[in-house]
C-alpha cells in the first residue's frame, strides 16, 4: 500500500517545466527586455531604458484601449454567464428533446474562431448580408457604427463561447446528487426554489472556474476582433491586444508593442489572482456524499 | 493572445539572435540556388507572373518559385521575414519611403551595377518611374508591373439613368453627388473599412488645392507640416462632401479586398469609386460584362477651381518593384534583370489590363484589347507634372499607421478638420 501513496519522482515534471520554460517563461523575459528597447523589427534592438514605459503612461490611445478591454471583458462575462448557466442547467435534464436541442446549441463549439468571425462579418455586411436581405427593417450597421461595433463583437464572442461554458454547467449539474432534489421535493420546494437553493450553490465552484476562463479569455481576445472589425471603425473596438498588434506588426514599433504586452500580462495575471483570492478557489471542497 | 504574441516575439527574437550569431548568413530560403519570389495576390496578374517564372525556370537551372499574399498581411510578413533568416530572395514593394527603411537596414541588394552593365535594361523603363526605387543615387528595384495612378471610376449607365454629367470639376462632382442621391444610388463607393481608400481622397484634394509641396514638407520636416492651412482647407472640403452624404450610409462597413465595393459599382448600386488603376483589372476579372459592355467609365480626379495644384497631377503608386534581398543567390538578380522587360511578359501584362512602365509601348497598347483604358492611363502618367506616391507608402510605417487611424476617425465624424490637423501635428 505504501507505494501507492508515494510521490512520483520529480523527473516526471521535467517535460512540463521544460515546455513552460521554453514557450512561456523565456518569451516573457524576452518581451520584458524588448519593452526596454526600440526595435523596428529589422536591426538589433536598441536599449532605451524606461522610455517606452513613460510613453505608455501618457499615451491616450493606450488608455482608451485598456478601457475598452475592461468594458469588453465585463460585458462578455455579464452576457455569457447567465445564458450559459441557464442553457447548461436546462440541458442537464435527461429528456430526449433537451438532448437534441442541446446538441444543436453546441454547434458553435465545433467551428474555428476565424470561421465564426468571417461568418458573422458576411452575415452583418450591410450591402450583401442580412441587413440587405431584410432591408425593409433598415437594420443599423452592426460593425460599421462605432457606437455599436463593440457590442456586436461581444455578441459574436458570446455566441462562440456560451456553448463551452454551458457544457461545463451541464456536467456540473449532472454531478449534483439527485437525493438533494428528492428531499427538496418532499419538503414541497418549488422548481425555482430548487434552482436557487440547490443548483446554484452546488454550481458555485463551476461558476468561479467558468468566470476565470471567461475573464482571462476576454482580456486576451484577439483573433475574433481582428477579423471582424480590425479594431475599427476608427478605434471603436481597438482593445489592448489589438493595439499591441497594430503597434508591433503594422507600425513596426516592436519595443513599444512589447511594453503593452507586458502591461497586459501583468494586468491579466493580477485579475486572475484577485479572482482566485476573492472566490477562495483554493479552499474548494465538495459537499457531495462519500467524500 | 498574450501567449501567442509572446510566441511571435520569441520567434522574432530567436531569429534575431540566430542572425547575429551566424554573422552574415543572409537568406537561407530556397536552398541550392532556388529563388523565392514574393508578390501580392492578384487574380488577374498572378497567372502572368507565374508564366514568366516558368519561362525563367525552363531557360536556366535556377528554380524560382512564386508565393503571393494579400495586401495588408503582406506588409507585416515582409517586415518580419526581412528581420529573420527566412527572407524571400525577391520581394514586391512600392519603392519610396517604404523601401528606404529596408535599404537603410542593409537588407536590400544594390542593383546599380546590374543596370549599369546592361544599358538595354536601364533604358527599358520610363526613367521617372525607375527613380521611385532610387535612393541616395543607387537603384534598389526594377519595375515589375504597371503604373497605378488613382483615378475616378464611374458607372456610365447609372450616370445616364440619373441624368448627371461625368464630373470634370469639384462643382460637377457635387452636382453628380446630388443627382445620384436623388436617383436612389450611393453616389460614391468608399471602402472605408480600409482606411487607405479614404487616404486617396485626402491626397487628391490636398494636391488639387495646394500642389504636392505641402505633403513633401510633411514627409521631410515632420508632423508640424500638417499645420499648413491647406491641410485644414482640404479636410474641410472633404468634410463637406461627407456631410452631403456622398459616400452613403454604409461606407464604414465596406471593404475593397473582398470585391464588395467593386461589386456595388458594377451592379449600379454606386455611381463612382476613387481607386487605383488596378480596379480595371479587378473589374475585368470579376465583372467582364460590365467592362466589355462599355459601362465602366474613368476620369482624372476633378479640378478644384481656385486651387493652386496642377489638375494634371496624379497620386497613387508609380509602379511596384521587385527588389533583391542582400545575400540572395545569383539567380535572383538574373531573374529581375531578364524577365521584367521581356516582351512576352510585357504583352501578358497588357493583355491583363495593366499598363507597364516600359518605354515605347504606345503602339502595343493601342493594338491590345483594353486600348481605351491603357492608352488613357499611359498618357495620364506620361503627361503628369507630378506623381505623388501614396502617403502611407511614403511615410515611415508607424506614422502611416497613425495617419490612417486618425483619417478613419475623421471620416466617421469623430474628428473635426481642426481636430484632425491637431492630432497629426502634435504627434
Amino acid at each position: 500500500m505504501s507505494t501507492v501513496h508515494q510521490r512520483p519522482s520529480l523527473w516526471y515534471a521535467v517535460p512540463a517545466f521544460g515546455f513552460f520554460g521554453l514557450f512561456a517563461a523565456l518569451p516573457m523575459v524576452l518581451v520584458l527586455y524588448l519593452s526596454l528597447t526600440s526595435w523596428q523589427g529589422l536591426e538589433t534592438p536598441a536599449f532605451l531604458g524606461l522610455e517606452n514605459w513613460s510613453r505608455l503612461l501618457t499615451d491616450p490611445a493606450a488608455r482608451e484601449s485598456l478601457g475598452l478591454t475592461v468594458l469588453f471583458t465585463a460585458l462578455a462575462w455579464a452576457v455569457q454567464t447567465p445564458v450559459a448557466l441557464l442553457i447548461g442547467v436546462w440541458s442537464a435534464g435527461r429528456q430526449r428533446n433537451r438532448a437534441v436541442l442541446g446538441s444543436v446549441f453546441f454547434i458553435p463549439l465545433l467551428l474555428s474562431t476565424a470561421a465564426i468571425a468571417l461568418l458573422w462579418q458576411s452575415l452583418l455586411n450591410p450591402n450583401f448580408g442580412l441587413p440587405q436581405a431584410v432591408s425593409a427593417f433598415s437594420l443599423p450597421q452592426f460593425l460599421g457604427d462605432p457606437r455599436l461595433a463593440l457590442y456586436t463583437v461581444v455578441f459574436v464572442v458570446s455566441w462562440q463561447y456560451i456553448p463551452f461554458h454551458a457544457l461545463l454547467y451541464q456536467g456540473a449539474t449532472r454531478a449534483i446528487p439527485t437525493t438533494m432534489y428528492d428531499a427538496a421535493i418532499i419538503d414541497g420546494a418549488s422548481r425555482f426554489s430548487r434552482f436557487r437553493l440547490i443548483t446554484l450553490p452546488q454550481l458555485r465552484y463551476t461558476i468561479v472556474t467558468s468566470s476565470i476562463l471567461m475573464v482571462v479569455g476576454s482580456l486576451t481576445t484577439f483573433d475574433t476582433v481582428l477579423i471582424l472589425t480590425g479594431g475599427g471603425p476608427g478605434t471603436a473596438t481597438r482593445i489592448a491586444p489589438l493595439y499591441m498588434y497594430d503597434t508591433g506588426f503594422v507600425g513596426f514599433e516592436m519595443g513599444y508593442a512589447s511594453t503593452i504586452a507586458v502591461l497586459l500580462l501583468v494586468f491579466g495575471t493580477t485579475v486572475s489572482l484577485i479572482m482566485m483570492r476573492v472566490t477562495r478557489f483554493r479552499e474548494m471542497r465538495s459537499q457531495q456524499e462519500g467524500q | 493572445m498574450v501567449r501567442r504574441s509572446v510566441g511571435t516575439a520569441l520567434g522574432a527574437a530567436v531569429a534575431a539572435l540566430t542572425l547575429a550569431a551566424c554573422g552574415t548568413t543572409g537568406p537561407a530560403a530556397g536552398g541550392a540556388g532556388g529563388v523565392t519570389v514574393w508578390a501580392l495576390q492578384d487574380p488577374a496578374l498572378n497567372p502572368v507572373e507565374q508564366e514568366s517564372i516558368e519561362r525563367f525556370n525552363s531557360g536556366t537551372d535556377g528554380r524560382a518559385k512564386l508565393e503571393t499574399f494579400v495586401n495588408d498581411p503582406y506588409k507585416q510578413k515582409l517586415r518580419v521575414s526581412l528581420g529573420s533568416p527566412n527572407a524571400p530572395d525577391v520581394f514586391f514593394n512600392w519603392g519610396g519611403g517604404n523601401l528606404a527603411e529596408y535599404v537603410d537596414a542593409g537588407k536590400v541588394a544594390d542593383l546599380t551595377p546590374v543596370l549599369e552593365a546592361d544599358p538595354e535594361l536601364q533604358s527599358a523603363f520610363i526613367p521617372s518611374v525607375l527613380e521611385t526605387a532610387r535612393l541616395d543615387g543607387r537603384y534598389y528595384g526594377i519595375p515589375m508591373r504597371g503604373m497605378q495612378p488613382v483615378v475616378l471610376f464611374y458607372n456610365k449607365k447609372v450616370f445616364a439613368d440619373a441624368g448627371v454629367q461625368a464630373p470634370r470639376t469639384w462643382a460637377d462632382l457635387l452636382a453628380a453627388v446630388d443627382g445620384l442621391k436623388e436617383a436612389g444610388v450611393t453616389p460614391i463607393a468608399l471602402p472605408g473599412a480600409q482606411a487607405w481608400t479614404e487616404l486617396m481622397w485626402a491626397e487628391y484634394v490636398l494636391d488639387r488645392l495646394a500642389g504636392p509641396e505641402v505633403f513633401q514638407t510633411i514627409r521631410q520636416d515632420g508632423p508640424a507640416g500638417w499645420r499648413d492651412p491647406a491641410v485644414l482647407a482640404a479636410m474641410t472640403k472633404l468634410g463637406e462632401l461627407l456631410d452631403r452624404g456622398a459616400f452613403g450610409a454604409n461606407f464604414s462597413s465596406l471593404t475593397w479586398d473582398d470585391s464588395a465595393a467593386s461589386t456595388l459599382l458594377a451592379q449600379g448600386r454606386a455611381g463612382m469609386m476613387l481607386m487605383g488603376s488596378w480596379e480595371y483589372s479587378r473589374q475585368l476579372e470579376a465583372n467582364p460584362e460590365f467592362v466589355e459592355g462599355g459601362d465602366l467609365g474613368w476620369l482624372p480626379f476633378p479640378a478644384i477651381s481656385g486651387g493652386e495644384g496642377d489638375p494634371g497631377n496624379v497620386v497613387g503608386n508609380p509602379t511596384n518593384f521587385y527588389s533583391v534581398t542582400a545575400g540572395a543567390p545569383e539567380a535572383a538578380t538574373e531573374f529581375v534583370s531578364t524577365t521584367l522587360h521581356d516582351p512576352e511578359y510585357v504583352d501578358a501584362l497588357i493583355a491583363a489590363g495593366d499598363v507597364p512602365t516600359v518605354t515605347g509601348i504606345e503602339d502595343k497598347l493601342a493594338a491590345a484589347p483594353n486600348a481605351d483604358f491603357t492608352t488613357w492611363v499611359y498618357g495620364l502618367v506620361r503627361d503628369a507634372p507630378n506623381f505623388q506616391l501614396s502617403w502611407d507608402q511614403d511615410l515611415p510605417a508607424a506614422d502611416a499607421e497613425y495617419l490612417l487611424t486618425q483619417l478613419q476617425e475623421f471620416f466617421l465624424g469623430n474628428l473635426t478638420p481642426q481636430a484632425f490637423v491637431d492630432a497629426l501635428a502634435s504627434r
